[in-house]
């Protein structure tokens, strides 16, 4: 058999015990043979080197580079046997085609038109009702499946806990007076009691910041918001509800860390740069007799992100 | 003695040819009638091409996705109850986290072998996704997708998008700081879907953000849906693959009818074991020394607290960097918000894109008016047309997924996030549109040198009786010892080409 031939790829059905395609492809199996006994042999030696580790309890990346060599080394000596010394073909396959005669292909087409088809013409109204049943069954069932879910919206994303006369407290539950925020400083406030809630800390967090030391007022009709310099901002990104949690203290700006988005803190935190469409939503503030702040009523919008019903 | 030996016969021609296991095989072939289809079996050829692997890698990390993952379950707690962390990781101690946090920090410290387990899962689940792009970039560019294999794309693509959903679900199964943002972004994506965005989040949810339902759900559909559906799915995959057979690159002996190369049995098994023993090491070595999603550093999820240049799992990147770059159009009338800044990127966007993917095969269909069988692969550079198309969607993917880091490349670089942002904005838009005409240029540039990268042949030059020069070519023998390019030396004969003389005069021979 001449060197073309044998590379000329032959069934496995047909092939001859002594066929040269069933011998080995390396020139000296002999070595290869070898070599691959001593991949083996360390791959041995790691996974048992595994076992010890594992046994002394041993620090994790020890685990890992024992048992992840182990596997390494007995992986690539099985794929040298594979490649070298199991027979190097080429072998063939024929493929034949999927499709079936027509005659075939029309007696399936018939059994499903002719017998089935027929089957449902002729119980037009039998149809109907089953169709009709399934269909009030699979919205009857929707129900318990989609509906017990949740609860519906209904105002709660229009909303927040702060109302008139809400303290403002601290994460740890502590009241804000109006002599604790020097100028430039910054807090994340809760109304009070609620300051350890899921609600108070994902919707009602707040952002209260110290700009000055005399009524600051953000925007036209927001005349009253801003005693002694105290502005407070929903804490809730616009953009898709981060925590707006980074203030620039030089150019006060407010930054949300997820997706960049701006808000100018003097100017009612418009955005002034990223994908927050709307600005922050501001708290106006007010001081009770003894100097605490407190809220004046709910924020001036809904918090967080878009949503369709919300004009 | 005689009769020992006799018995011992009477047995050994009873059992057959093939001994004990040759009556294992008939007890088996009695019952299930296993023998031809076995046989063929044993006998199905996968051709020897290093881009096939790409498949297997997906495979295989999925099998330590699925191996490492039931670890996991066993010490893992699904459940948002806050609870105070009394572990081994003493700068946590004393904290109120969730039990879903606490357990993750257990798993990782307490429990022998955790952190190698969960550190393994998190690496075979970013190489299973990447395996799973890399392979559908193999089948795309080489039209694998083609009749009678368009089902099969059809299915691959509902893999990727299961295999994102479900590792961005198990991302944040840990409730931790970085995928609690994660988490509440979801949120708001769902939100923003115009119409039913506030009842589906409630739905999905339990409730207003963040409610205490989140993560049981997730764990379910991370731990039992969702893998089930791909399980059943990978099944269908491999079973379309046996049933309709290997494509193959053109070459000695490949033609449409036939399939050319190793047998299953022994050299392909031999060879796909000894790979997912590797895929499962290197993974192990991964896991071992490249540290991932150390979530003690970031802390438990707290509403109200960030991090800051936190980036998602890699897979996510593209919808990142859509949301970060797309400008703040909010849409705002008749009572109505539709918040286009997230509808737009994080919904419409990737929707468009995996639906055109998805349907990929007709869309060509429709403009090749092709509808012929194909087992044979296309080298790239032979369809211009769909290699640009593809490159021009990897490369919009590809800038997305830098745009997704646009605060890091700013501190990185000195630039204003101004000049970044605006920078990634006119690259998302502008190279995908040079990278089409670009591609199709080198390709058909590539067409022109039919033999690049390929083995230089002998060519024979003969003179025939009308003393027209005629070039053939010596045949390129597959997997000989020669190096590529090593020239081949000149055989003794050289059969007479079949030359079709056109016209009179000299004849081009393009080699």
């Amino acid at each position: 058999m001449s060197e073309h031939e044998q590379r000329t790829p032959v069934m496995l059905s047909t092939v001859s015990s002594d066929d040269p395609r069933l011998q080995p492809a390396a020139r000296r199996p002999e070595l290869v043979e070898k070599v691959i006994a001593v991949t083996f042999f360390v791959g041995i030696l790691f996974v048992a080197g595994f076992g010890a580790c594992y046994w002394v309890n041993a620090a994790p990346w020890t685990l890992g580079a024992t048992f992840g060599g182990g596997l390494t080394f007995l992986g690539v000596g099985l794929i040298a046997w594979g490649k070298y010394l199991m027979p190097r073909g080429p072998f063939v396959e024929e493929r034949h085609t999927l499709a079936n005669s027509p005659e075939d292909r029309d007696a399936f087409a018939a059994a499903i038109i002719e017998r089935g088809g027929g089957v449902v013409k002729r119980r037009k109204v039998l149809g109907g009702l089953l169709g009709a049943g399934m269909g009030i069954f699979g919205i009857v069932a929707a129900f318990p499946l989609v509906r017990s879910l949740g609860p519906l919206p209904k105002g709660t994303l229009f909303h927040t806990d702060w109302t008139k006369g809400t303290y403002l407290v601290d994460i740890t539950g502590r009241r804000v007076h109006q002599d604790d925020l020097a100028i430039g400083s910054i807090m994340t406030v809760y109304p009070e009691g609620l300051q350890n809630t899921d609600n108070g800390q994902a919707v009602d967090q707040t952002v209260l910041i110290r700009i000055s030391n005399e009524n600051f007022v953000t925007q036209k009709g927001r005349e009253t918001w801003g005693p002694d310099g105290y502005l407070a901002y929903s804490k809730l990104c616009t953009h898709l509800g981060c925590p707006v949690g980074l203030y620039e203290q030089q150019m006060q700006l407010l930054v949300c860390p997820c997706h960049q988005s701006m808000f100018d803190v003097t100017n009612g935190c418009i955005p002034n740069f990223g994908p927050a469409p709307r600005p922050l939503p501001q708290l106006p503030l007010q001081i009770d007799s003894a100097g605490y702040l407190q809220s004046q009523s709910d924020f001036n919008q809904p918090v967080g992100p878009g949503f369709w019903e919300r004009s | 003695m005689s009769q020992t030996v006799n018995t011992k016969r009477t047995q050994r021609e009873s059992e057959g040819p093939y001994g004990k296991v040759g009556k294992s095989l008939n007890e088996l072939d009695d019952r299930l009638g296993l023998a031809k289809g076995g046989r063929t079996f044993m006998d199905k050829i996968f051709p020897d091409h290093w881009s096939f692997m790409l498949g297997e890698i997906a495979l295989y990390s999925f099998v330590v996705l699925l191996v490492t993952g039931v670890f996991l379950t066993l010490y893992y707690i699904p459940s948002q109850d806050l609870v105070t962390y009394h572990g081994s990781y003493l700068p946590l101690d004393g904290q109120r986290v969730t039990e879903a946090f606490a357990s993750t920090v257990n798993l990782s410290f307490a429990v022998r072998a955790g952190l190698l387990m969960r550190q393994m899962h998190h690496w075979s689940c970013d190489i299973f996704v990447g395996a799973i792009v890399l392979h559908m970039g193999r089948v795309f560019f080489t039209g694998a997708f083609r009749k009678p294999r368009e089902l099969n794309w059809t299915i691959g693509t509902t893999l990727l998008i299961l295999a994102i959903v479900n590792g961005f679900l198990g991302y944040s199964l840990p409730d931790d700081l970085v995928s609690g943002t994660g988490i509440r972004i979801a949120y708001s994506i769902v939100l923003s879907i115009p119409l039913v965005g506030s009842y589906a989040a409630f739905f999905l949810f339990g409730g207003n953000f963040p409610g205490t339902d989140i993560i049981p759900r997730f764990f379910i559909l991370h731990v039992l849906i969702i893998p089930l559906v791909i399980l059943g799915l990978v099944g269908a995959h491999m079973g379309l693959l046996v049933r309709q057979k290997h494509t193959q690159f053109p070459g000695k002996g490949k033609t449409e009818n036939n399939v050319v190369g190793s047998p299953m049995f022994p050299v392909f098994m031999a060879k796909t074991t000894g790979f997912m023993f590797v895929v499962s090491g290197a993974i192990a070595l991964l896991g071992a020394f490249a540290q991932i999603n150390p979530i003690w550093q970031f802390g438990p999820y707290t509403a109200s607290r960030i991090s800051y240049a936190v980036q998602p799992d890699w897979y996510m990147g593209f919808l990142d960097g859509a949301l970060r770059i797309f400008p703040s159009w909010s849409f705002h009338s008749f009572g109505y918000n539709i918040p286009l800044e997230v509808t737009i990127p994080a919904v419409i966007f990737p929707g468009i894109l995996f639906n055109a993917v998805m349907v990929w095969p007709a869309i060509e269909r429709h403009f090749t008016k092709d509808n012929d069988m194909h087992n044979l692969l296309d080298r790239p550079s032979n369809r211009p047309k769909r290699t640009a198309a593809g490159v021009s969607v990897a490369v919009l993917l590809s800038m997305l997924f830098i745009a997704s880091s646009t605060d890091v490349i700013a501190n990185f670089l000195h630039l204003s996030l101004n000049t970044v942002l605006w920078a990634m904005r006119i690259l998302c838009i502008v190279t995908p549109f040079i990278a089409y005409p670009l591609t199709y240029k080198i390709c058909r540039e590539m067409q022109a040198f039919a033999g690049a990268g390929k083995r230089k042949t002998t060519n024979v030059v003969t003179r025939t009786t009308e003393g027209e020069y005629v070039a053939t070519a010596a045949p390129v023998y597959v997997d000989d010892a020669h190096h590529e390019l090593d020239a081949m030396p000149v055989p003794t004969f050289v059969q007479e080409p079949d030359v079709v003389i056109e016209e009179a005069g000299v004849r081009r021979v393009l080699r």
